[in-house]
């Protein structure tokens, strides 16, 4: 009988690790869906800029007050954890507190000290954020795109974080023993009187029901994590670490046009050729949907966790237009989860939805030709996230298969291609202004 | 009067030049633009440069082309480019418009046309420390000069402080930052090929949001590195009805003006 709360514990730490590892798997799967694109060069590089920008959260003290508190909880999550993992063997083999004796009272004390301050904390930041969600109403929180579900999602991740901590204090504060020993109660101390009118078995029980919940709800927000914007936790890390590292104005040359240009270029070009036996489907130019876009950007689609600072800087998004870089990451993630739900539901292969990220359930072409390039929101993104490309390559579709452009630009175009400037002018006129004082 | 070499006259003569001036579209055809092409050369002249531009042989650089999808005029227009400028044997490129800039330096060289390429802000920098500008008498009659960091030049390829040390360079004036400035900057609306259509459907346009930041400080002078940003901030000031007080001045025309040429 007395192994039974060591086999729930192992069922449920079994079955929440279990549900994870297939997130993590449909995870990669629906990134895999996107195309090859070649980030293994400039290791070094790359792992400097993980470090500094995921690891040492370089990029969010751009913004003081939200930087400062955001740390405060990455910090107290990540030191937290290391408690999580005593709880977890104290689960399993049926023990209380087994660091106690092995680090010995005075450092034990000290660890536990750590992390209720902590503790408290990430309860502060969090009431903070809160704050600023729901009662400042920070204009970035409460954009269109902003919806009931992600408004939803920001304020669950706060409520959890609260409730855990909460929790971890009260399991502190009922623990006589810890109490009595007075090292490490240097939080929890302040909410023993709470309880003074309680038996010592009322405390135990109250201990136990906190450490349950606790541990319970640590499997829950895992299993959470893959349904919300909270996925940056994780992905911030790959994500920073694939990062474009060219100049941000270096816009890839796309190769499938290269191989065509020059091939009409080329005066020895036999325009008759038959095409090669081989050459199977000509290659779709620019993107129209989830499948056309490369595994990095649909990564920092499942990257992005909607903080909108990227819009609050786009002059399109400023000056009222439709455009939102944040919208675009948003629906780019929507729309891939569709596709691979799709997936599942069909054996493995994707059936026609008559449905494509560009289009009326998406991304609509008035958010596509409101951007100015500016690179505004790829310089914000604390986590290097790319909004833009995915715009340039959509571009690229709506021109070169659809034709699409507004009227204005494809005047723009002809004029180049008739007389090699933008403007209506003759291309014999381009010295003219040498003597035009 | 301005001294202006072309590159097939100095092929004629077996002649190759130190450096290519890509006058870009802007600054050929557009009047504004055409200006400081001009102010530029009479810098050029009188640190006696010895340069070049390709006249009636250079084409579109594909930039607009390009950010408006159009990845197969850019490549025609590129590679065009490129077999005209490996003709004459370009090694070196200076240009006053960040989005040529931008496209001739990072996205040409896959297309085989591989070049040192300059913002003139960078190139006249240059020439002020090898000694052959010399701005230390310069002066001009302003008081306050703000900067309006371009895109292309700014976040696109990292330079920010060759336009602002040579506007500190000139005696007198007073360099000051806008609110958002340097990677914070914000565009002028004319980025992506937006210089080329109506804006999409909005509250208001991008140049009179950015004007307005420039306005906060008060200044005499509105300072651009680009023809497009001059033109969206000229059209700016106006909608705010300051013509009158603010100019809105390249780099290149406040630094020729400076020494009175």
């Amino acid at each position: 009988m007395q192994f039974i709360p060591n086999i729930i514990f192992a069922i449920l730490l079994g079955v929440g690790v279990y549900f994870f590892a297939n997130n993590v798997k449909k995870l990669i799967r629906n990134i895999k869906l996107g195309k090859d694109v070649d980030r293994s060069d400039q290791k070094s590089e790359r792992w400097a800029n993980m470090i500094r920008i995921a690891l040492g959260q370089s990029k969010m003290v751009k913004r003081p007050v939200s930087g400062f508190f955001h740390i405060v909880v990455y910090v107290g999550f990540i030191i937290i954890n290391i408690e999580v993992l005593e709880i977890v063997l104290d689960g399993l083999l049926g023990t209380h507190r087994l660091f106690l004796p092995i680090l010995g009272e005075g450092f034990y004390g000290f660890l536990i000290g750590t992390f209720e301050i902590l503790a408290i904390l990430v309860f502060i930041s969090v009431t903070v954020f809160w704050l600023r969600r729901n009662v400042i109403k920070i204009k970035r929180f409460w954009n269109k795109e902003m919806t009931a579900w992600p408004k939803n999602d920001g304020n669950y991740i706060l409520y959890f974080e609260m409730v855990l901590m909460t929790l971890f204090l009260v399991m502190n504060a009922t623990d006589v023993h810890l109490q009595q020993s007075g090292t490490g109660n240097v939080i929890s101390q302040f909410i023993v009187p709470l309880f003074h009118n309680v038996s010592f078995e009322g405390l135990h029980l109250i201990e136990r029901i906190a450490w349950w919940l606790h541990i319970c709800g640590i499997l829950v927000f895992l299993n959470y994590l893959y349904y919300s914007k909270h996925l940056h936790i994780l992905l911030a890390f790959p994500n920073t670490f694939y990062a474009n590292l060219k100049p941000k104005g270096q816009f890839p040359n796309n190769k499938n046009v290269t191989k065509e240009v020059q091939l009409m270029m080329d005066p020895n070009a036999d325009p008759y050729a038959a095409p090669a036996e081989d050459a199977g489907e000509p290659e779709k130019f620019g993107a129209s949907d989830v499948t056309d876009l490369n595994w990095v950007q649909l990564m920092n689609a499942y990257t992005c966790t909607e903080c909108g600072r990227c819009t609050s800087v786009c002059p399109a998004n400023l000056t009222g237009k439709e455009l939102s870089p944040r919208a675009i990451m948003m629906k780019t993630r929507d729309r891939l989860e569709e596709v691979g739900r799709n997936i599942d539901a069909n054996k493995g292969t994707f059936q026609d939805d008559g449905k494509q990220l560009l289009g009326d359930d998406y991304i609509k072409q008035e958010e596509i030709w409101a951007c100015t390039s500016c690179n505004a929101c790829v310089e914000e993104c604390p986590v290097n996230i790319d909004p833009l490309s995915i715009i340039m390559d959509m571009r690229q579709y709506l021109v070169m298969e659809q034709s699409a452009a507004p009227q204005e630009l494809n005047a723009m175009m002809q004029n180049v291609e008739n007389n090699g400037a933008p403007w209506q002018y003759s291309q014999m006129d381009r010295l003219n202004w040498v003597n035009e004082e | 009067m301005i001294t202006v070499p072309v590159m097939a006259d100095l092929f004629a003569e077996g002649k190759e030049p130190d450096i290519l001036f890509w006058v870009g579209s802007a600054g050929s055809f557009d009047d504004r633009a055409k200006k400081i092409t001009r102010a530029f050369v009479k810098l050029l002249n009188k640190a006696n440069v010895n340069f070049a531009v390709l006249g009636t042989e250079e084409s579109s650089s594909g930039d607009a082309a390009k950010r408006a999808g159009n990845e197969f005029l850019f490549q025609m227009q590129a590679m065009t480019n490129i077999e005209v400028m490996n003709m004459y044997n370009v090694k070196k490129i200076v240009t006053a418009c960040p989005h040529s800039f931008n496209t001739l330096k990072n996205e040409y060289p896959d297309l085989g046309g591989k070049y040192e390429v300059f913002h003139h802000t960078q190139f006249i920098e240059q020439l002020v420390n090898e000694g052959k500008l010399d701005f230390s008498n310069a002066n001009l009659d302003i008081n306050n000069i703000t900067y309006h960091d371009p895109c292309y030049l700014g976040r696109a390829n990292d330079e920010y402080d060759a336009p602002r040390s040579l506007i500190k360079a000139i005696g007198g004036v007073n360099l000051v930052e806008m609110k958002r400035s340097r990677n914070n900057s914000l565009c002028c609306g004319a980025g992506g090929s937006q210089m080329f259509k109506e804006p999409e459907k909005g509250e208001r346009d991008i140049n009179d949001l950015r004007t307005e930041d420039a306005l906060e400080t008060k200044p005499d002078v509105i300072a651009t590195g680009c023809p497009f940003c001059n033109t969206m901030m000229t059209d700016g000031v106006k909608h705010h009805k300051k013509e009158a007080e603010i100019q809105v001045k390249d780099i290149a025309e406040l630094l020729a003006e400076s020494l009175g040429l």
